[in-house]
């Protein structure tokens, strides 16, 4: 089983996000179940979703205290909420963020015994230039497809679609889309290097 | 149809496809995406031939439907929390009456302190309603409950609601095999009231009833619910050969055969029980589990089966019945009664608290290992509640706990966990 945890605040899709990356799972002929961390949602408050993806069919509907994959969409969230609670080794890790992980100071999390893979994606600033509002659920789940290749950019995109109509759906598609190439780049980086 | 769709979102599908006439509900919380659901459906005219009645407040919406059933349309309505219990009264007349309304309970927990997640206190709370009681433990279990649950609540003339862990299920998108219309059309035929309101043959529903018939009159809801414990099975049955999958049914068990312990629960927390069970058995302890998926009426014959050959039973239960403690374990008991063995109560999940696959564990070795308490919380910080009981206790007039206790974790109002 695949589970990922999703940080954000109210307001920014972090519960869409989950939802679509599920669809995009389903696309796949996976199972998966996404969720939110149940409460009163407000406007920019801290608000956790979590999406589970396997093979099989997932029975356990606890919270994920031990994700594979974190998507922090809001990178102002990182020295206030524990994000990184949990997060196995070797795991992975995407950022919403123009600046560098050492930037971000996040350094040490590399020099962990078994680091994670960080890296960073500049989701709000693709969503304006594509969607034309600073909405990053949907480019970041382009980023993930990228990221993981659990999920295909192509199941994204007819996930944000079938959510999404018209512009929209557009909007987003071709956010994910850049923010899918953006990441492959990184990731080919890092293979290479 | 398989699709990948919110739990709340295929149960209000499910409904429609039940083809009800009458729809009513109170919108605010604690409400759920289902009736938000079925108003966009009746709207834009997806759903013919249903009216859909906003009421206001959860004790009209039960009264409408009421009034809706006796005039002889097939009624459904959806609450959860502090909204169940507004209808309290309401539910008790439409049990008395014999009206087969179906409801869907998101089940919440019960105020005060002031709480919207997830547990059983509301449900149960009206377990003696005369409603039939029906706990999903899946959403497609959910899906297919509530289209068993028409056909059952007809077949009696007694009201249905089907219980599904608020959030937990209902807020949680997973895969959905959708009854088709042509399906639940084969399954669930036309409405054929037993009793109807009609201007043209004026007759009287709720008469009042003195000593010399009350008791009789209350009683036929018990024979009822004696008899929809033969009919839930067949209907089950006859669901699973129509629709090709296993749903509902009376009770569930889990490798349960030769197990020495056996853990019971309701709902969605059986998902979750199963992993660590199967953890378990790989280990070699002898373990099973055993859903119950229906309450009221409760199964005591198929209850006494399944158990009655364990040596130890832990019931895990969502809800804590104060000065006593559990509500699901005494049923159980009931089941067991002549029967040796160890029982032991566990009161989980209050408010929304995660019930883990680790706790579980954790608390099936420490059953295994012959240390469980008979009532155990598990979970719960009992130092937290010391410490308050120490401070209610110290002489001067301690103030409102719920504050005091948030302030000692640290917390300043209620947040997500």
């Amino acid at each position: 089983m695949f589970q990922v945890r999703i940080h954000g605040r109210g307001g920014q899709g972090v519960v869409t996000a989950a939802e679509l990356l599920s669809v995009a799972a389903f696309d796949s002929d996976l199972h998966s179940q996404a969720f939110p961390s149940f409460g009163s949602e407000r406007t920019g408050a801290p608000v956790t979703a979590f999406c589970r993806i396997d093979q099989r069919p997932i029975r356990t509907r606890e919270p994920i205290a031990e994700p594979d994959v974190l998507i922090i969409q809001d990178p102002t969230l990182l020295h206030q909420v524990d994000v990184f609670g949990g997060l196995r080794p070797s795991g992975k890790v995407l950022i919403n963020t123009t600046r560098t992980v050492e930037q971000l100071g996040l350094g040490e999390l590399l020099e962990r015994s078994e680091p994670p893979t960080l890296l960073t994606v500049p989701g709000t600033e693709l969503a304006r230039e594509h969607l034309g509002r600073a909405l990053p659920n949907a480019a970041l789940l382009g980023g993930f497809a990228a990221l993981t290749a659990l999920v295909t950019i192509e199941g994204v995109e007819r996930a944000i679609r079938e959510r999404f109509a018209g512009a929209v759906g557009a909007g987003n598609v071709a956010a994910a889309r850049a923010a899918y190439e953006f990441v492959a780049d990184e990731v080919a980086e890092v293979a290479g290097a | 149809m398989l699709r990948q769709i919110e739990g709340s979102r295929a149960v209000g599908d499910a409904v429609a496809r039940c083809r009800p006439e009458v729809i009513c509900a109170y919108p605010i919380s604690p409400q759920t995406h289902i009736v938000e659901h079925l108003s966009d459906l009746v709207r834009t005219g997806d759903l013919e031939r249903c009216e859909y009645v906003l009421a206001e407040s959860e004790f009209g919406a039960m009264s409408v439907a009421i009034g809706a059933s006796a005039a002889g349309g097939r009624a459904y309505t959806a609450t959860a929390s502090q909204g169940l219990l507004y209808m309290a009264e309401a539910l008790f007349n439409a049990a008395g009456l014999g009206l087969p309304i179906v409801m869907t309970v998101a089940n919440r927990a019960i105020g005060a302190p002031i709480n919207i997640w997830n547990d059983h206190s509301d449900s149960m709370s009206l377990r003696d309603s005369g409603w039939i009681q029906l706990y999903a433990e899946t959403n497609q279990e959910a899906v297919d409950l509530h289209v068993q649950a028409f056909r059952l609540a007809e077949a009696v003339s007694l009201p249905v609601m089907v219980c599904m862990d608020g959030f937990i299920l209902t807020h949680a998108v997973e895969r959905i095999d959708s009854p088709a219309q042509e399906q639940v059309d084969a399954f669930l035929p036309r409405f054929e009231p037993r009793q109807m309101l009609n201007p043209d043959e004026p007759l009287t529903i709720g008469a009042m009833v003195g000593p010399e018939a009350f008791f009789e009159v209350k009683y036929l809801a018990h024979a009822k619910q004696m008899q929809a414990l033969d009919l839930i099975p067949e209907i089950a049955s006859e669901f699973e050969r129509g629709f090709g999958r296993a749903s509902g049914g009376l009770i569930r068990g889990y490798r349960t055969d030769d197990a020495e312990t056996i853990i019971v629960a309701l709902g969605s927390i059986m998902g979750t029980i199963e992993e660590v069970i199967d953890e378990l058995r790989e280990e070699g302890h002898s373990v099973g589990a055993l859903a119950i998926k229906s309450f009221r009426p409760f199964p005591l014959d198929e209850v006494r089966l399944a158990l009655g050959a364990a040596k130890r039973v832990v019931v895990l239960e969502k809800a804590l019945a104060v000065g006593i403690g559990g509500i699901v374990s005494a049923n159980v008991r009931m089941a067991l009664s002549g029967i040796e063995l160890d029982g032991h109560t566990v009161v989980a999940g209050l408010g929304g608290r995660p019930i883990t696959g680790r706790s579980l564990r954790s608390l099936l070795l420490e059953a295994l290992d012959g240390g469980l308490k008979a009532l155990t919380f598990l979970d719960m910080d009992a130092e937290l509640v010391d410490r308050e009981l120490r401070r209610a206790g110290s002489g001067a007039p301690p103030g409102p706990h719920a504050e005091s206790m948030l302030r000692e974790i640290g917390i300043v109002a209620a947040s997500s966990h």
